[in-house]
């Protein structure tokens, strides 16, 4: 079974990691067909991801990487030896029954494989192309290396996280990663829309910092409208709330080893619940520019109540009183034991050729009509050589031997 | 056509978004891809103008920055969907559109009888998408929610903060669960939208804040999935399961920078013995030598070796203090760029407003001037996210006053 969203769109991806296989997931999860092509010289590893842990077991190589699977759930695997002509001979015809053309190589690397944009073009005048690299296709960086980390480094994000006069805490996955393959895919849509009203196809040069740089908005304005730069003392403090002005607002230790609570109150009503339920009285807190100014004060306040409280029972507390609070999540929580993602269906079994049933990442959105489905792992390293060359392209089973004896697939 | 004429890839498509925190980036977005959206407000103006920071910093419904940002490029009407007359007129309104947008608490819009069950049969054709923060029917959809709590409930929080865990775990700033469900609302319309292609049939779309933050966790959840092992926060890196090493070096000019990985390859090796020798540096690293060994290897250095290997150790180890070291005797950007000339992939910590300011970004013009006619000024906002040259993604104009466009809506 398949989603039939969009099952008429159909995809030649060089997309790898998770900035940009995190993009043709989306695509494939509602029913796009997406041909991931991978060198069989280096056994796919440009993709680092396909060799590296976690793993289900004690098996290891290019068949077992746990990411690996998890980012390219329901798409399709050719091999492809570009150095050769046979090789760019069959991307050549491959490309002519595509919609799209995608990658998220260092900038340039295409086209040093002979299939820039210009080329593209010839082989299909509506052809999409979506290039996604850390800082672009254009502008004095665009040779330079990034992956998540240094992307979230040089856009913002990383210097938002954290508390006043320590390093920035940044964020401890990449994040960017996965906006990298969101907003590619956003790109690659808006793209296909576009050529789905007017026939025309386009080059979109999509960057992962442009990209995060537009998720700082209103700190940004403070700066170009008000002169206030976030880098300032007393900055950032992110667990409590500048945009809009909220106290308390935090993370507060709750009972228990590493576990924690987070509440906040919006408003005054919230505001009178808290106080009521842990008992605070202080003529300080009593409007929310006494409890900004005494905030150090009132977060002691608060923790005085939390850290004597499991971190669920006091959030089902705050909660039965109107107060958004909720326990810090760990893995274990919320893959396991939380009833809202075991309703959802939010971790979803998908089977691979090697490892078997796995659970993987679901999608956050569902739709009644067409929604996702997610049921075939990640593909083997030219797993779909014999459905795409031979099916879509019509090669024979011989010539296909053929092929594989010369090392073009 | 100059480029800014070009209508957008979703130009001709009309959203209807009801006003709402959560749902703010994603009409912004889907604006900037050349939608008509139309913000839908009560009478009094949506509560977030009410949201720091002001112009000048002095409150009023036309000054938050936070209304500015997020509504840019929407137009803006209002409707007080208590009265049954306003009710009928959106009703109206959203029989023009393409899609509407809303995150309201589930059951309100039922409860009014404006909401999809109701409309959707004289509107075949209307993409619906609800952005709520648990979905629209489980167990936990009447929880109260802000981005805080998202984040701390859906994932995000248990990874980031620092080594010394008595200090508490880190929301990262700037809206990022809202934005995150915003991000995942953009897709769902847009695939909503393909499909209609093709079926010539609308669709309700429930999209969670709560699930958007669980499976964009990265190696938190896969790991757990995958192997039953729980990642542990660290300074400025990824939580790990088994603690990794630091990344972090702080500049001459007081600005962080990320060392990325250490060099591996006898080339990077060559690259920073060139580097610390040309800034006059070698004399002051005592494991200059092991540096040079580097420059010898033959094949690259891999991570498991380390703590196998003596020597490989001593590699890995100078290599990494050897970037270290000059990162911090030269400016943050001095050293961004020295080593990414280099070929070594490093960051610099830019604050939001520093992003604006560096040359590159100027380049590709991400900082775009948006005018405030009634202000009689024009001021600098973030731009687009990708540069697609036939259908544009802009910022269109500044964001809408109260009511400014209530003659969108039919007549009382």
């Amino acid at each position: 079974m398949k989603s039939e969203a969009l099952s008429h769109i159909r995809i030649c991806d060089f997309t790898g990691q998770l900035a940009g296989a995190g993009a043709t997931r989306w695509m494939a999860a509602f029913g796009a067909e997406i041909i991931r092509v991978e060198d069989p010289v280096r056994l796919g590893k440009w993709d680092v991801l396909r060799g590296t842990s976690p793993f289900v077991d004690e098996r290891r190589g290019h068949e077992f990487g746990g990411c690996f699977n998890n980012h390219n759930v329901e798409k399709l695997g050719i091999t492809l030896n570009l150095r050769t002509d046979r090789g760019k001979e069959l991307l050549t015809q491959l490309i002519a029954e595509c919609d799209a053309v995608t990658e998220n190589f260092a900038a340039g690397v295409l086209e040093r494989l002979g299939f820039g944009y210009e080329r593209l073009r010839e082989i299909r005048p509506d052809i999409l192309y979506v290039s996604n690299c850390g800082f672009g296709h254009a502008g004095p960086y665009r040779k330079y290396k990034t992956w998540g980390p240094i992307v979230q480094a040089c856009c913002g994000l990383t210097f938002t996280s954290g508390l006043p006069d320590m390093p920035s805490a940044g964020w401890g996955y990449s994040y960017m990663d996965h906006h990298g393959g969101n907003f590619m895919a956003m790109a690659i849509m808006a793209g296909l829309i576009h050529r789905s009203r007017t026939g025309e196809g386009q080059w979109i040069d999509m960057s992962c910092t442009d990209a995060g740089a537009t998720m700082l908005g209103p700190a940004v304005l403070d700066y170009t409208v008000n002169g206030r730069p976030l880098r300032r003392d007393g900055m950032p403090y992110s667990n409590r709330s500048q945009f809009p002005a909220m106290a308390p607002h935090g993370i507060y230790e709750a009972d228990g080893h590493d576990a924690w609570l987070a509440l906040a109150a919006r408003d005054e009503r919230d505001w009178q619940a808290i106080t009521e339920l842990m008992g605070i009285d202080d003529r300080r807190f009593a409007d929310l520019a006494g409890r900004l100014a005494h905030e150090d004060d009132l977060d002691d306040a608060v923790r005085a109540w939390t850290s004597k409280r499991d971190r669920f029972e006091a959030a089902a507390e705050l909660q039965a009183v109107g107060v958004p609070a909720a326990g810090v999540a760990k893995p274990v929580d919320r893959v396991d034991n939380d009833a809202n993602t075991e309703a959802w269906g939010l971790w979803p079994t998908v089977t691979h050729g090697e490892m078997g049933r796995v659970r993987v990442d679901g999608i956050p959105a569902h739709f009644s009509d067409t929604d996702w489905v997610l049921e075939r792992g990640g593909p083997l390293l030219g797993q779909h050589n014999r459905q795409i060359l031979g099916g879509l392209l019509g090669y024979s089973d011989t010539e296909l031997a053929d092929l594989v004896a010369e090392g073009v697939i | 056509m100059a480029d800014s004429d070009l209508p957008g890839a979703l130009g001709g498509i009309r959203v209807v978004e009801l006003a709402g925190e959560a749902s703010a980036y994603a009409g912004l977005m889907l604006a900037g891809m050349g939608a008509e959206v139309i913000v839908v407000e009560p009478p009094e103006g949506h509560h977030s103008r009410g949201f720091e920071p002001f112009l000048d910093d002095e409150a009023g419904p036309e000054r938050s920055l936070w209304w500015w940002h997020y509504n840019a490029s929407k137009l803006g009407v209002t409707l007080d969907l208590g009265e049954e007359g306003d009710r009928d007129r959106f009703r109206s309104l959203v029989g023009t559109a393409d899609v509407v947008l809303e995150s309201e608490r589930p059951g309100r819009l039922a409860d009014l009888g404006i909401d999809h069950d109701t409309l959707r049969a004289d509107h075949p054709e209307l993409i619906w998408v609800s952005l709520t923060p648990f979905g629209r029917t489980g167990p936990r959809s009447q929880e109260e929610s802000i981005d805080l709590t998202v984040l701390a409930a859906g994932g995000p929080v248990w990874s980031c903060g620092y080594d010394d865990h008595a200090i508490p775990p880190q929301r990262g700033g700037g809206n990022q669960g809202y934005q995150t469900g915003s991000v995942f609302a953009v897709l769902s319309a847009q695939t909503a939208l393909l499909a209609r292609d093709r079926t010539g049939q609308g669709q309700f779309v429930d999209v969670s804040l709560h699930a958007a933050a669980n499976v964009t966790t990265e190696f938190a959840s896969v790991q757990w999935l995958v192997a039953g092992d729980e990642v542990q926060r660290q300074t400025g890196r990824h939580a790990a399961v088994e603690p990794t090493t630091f990344t972090r070096a702080l500049s001459v000019d007081g600005i962080d920078v990320n060392t990325g990985f250490p060099p591996r390859s006898a080339r990077d090796f060559a690259v920073v013995v060139e580097w610390m020798e040309s800034l006059g540096l070698k004399d002051q690293f005592e494991e200059f030598f092991f540096l040079e060994m580097g420059t010898q290897l033959e094949e690259d250095l891999h991570l498991s070796q380390i703590g196998q290997d003596p020597e490989v150790t001593a590699m890995f180890g100078a290599a990494r203090e050897a970037v270290r070291f000059i990162a911090q005797n030269i400016t943050a950007h001095e050293f961004f760029i020295g080593a990414q000339e280099r070929g070594l992939a490093v960051g610099i910590i830019y604050s939001p407003e520093e992003v604006l300011a560096d040359p590159h970004f100027q380049e590709r013009g991400f900082p775009v001037e948006v005018v405030h006619e009634d202000l009689g000024r024009s001021f600098t906002y973030v731009g687009a996210p990708y540069i697609a040259p036939k259908s544009p993604y802009r910022i269109r104009h500044r964001a809408p006053h109260i009511g400014e466009h209530n003659h969108i809506l039919s007549p009382k």
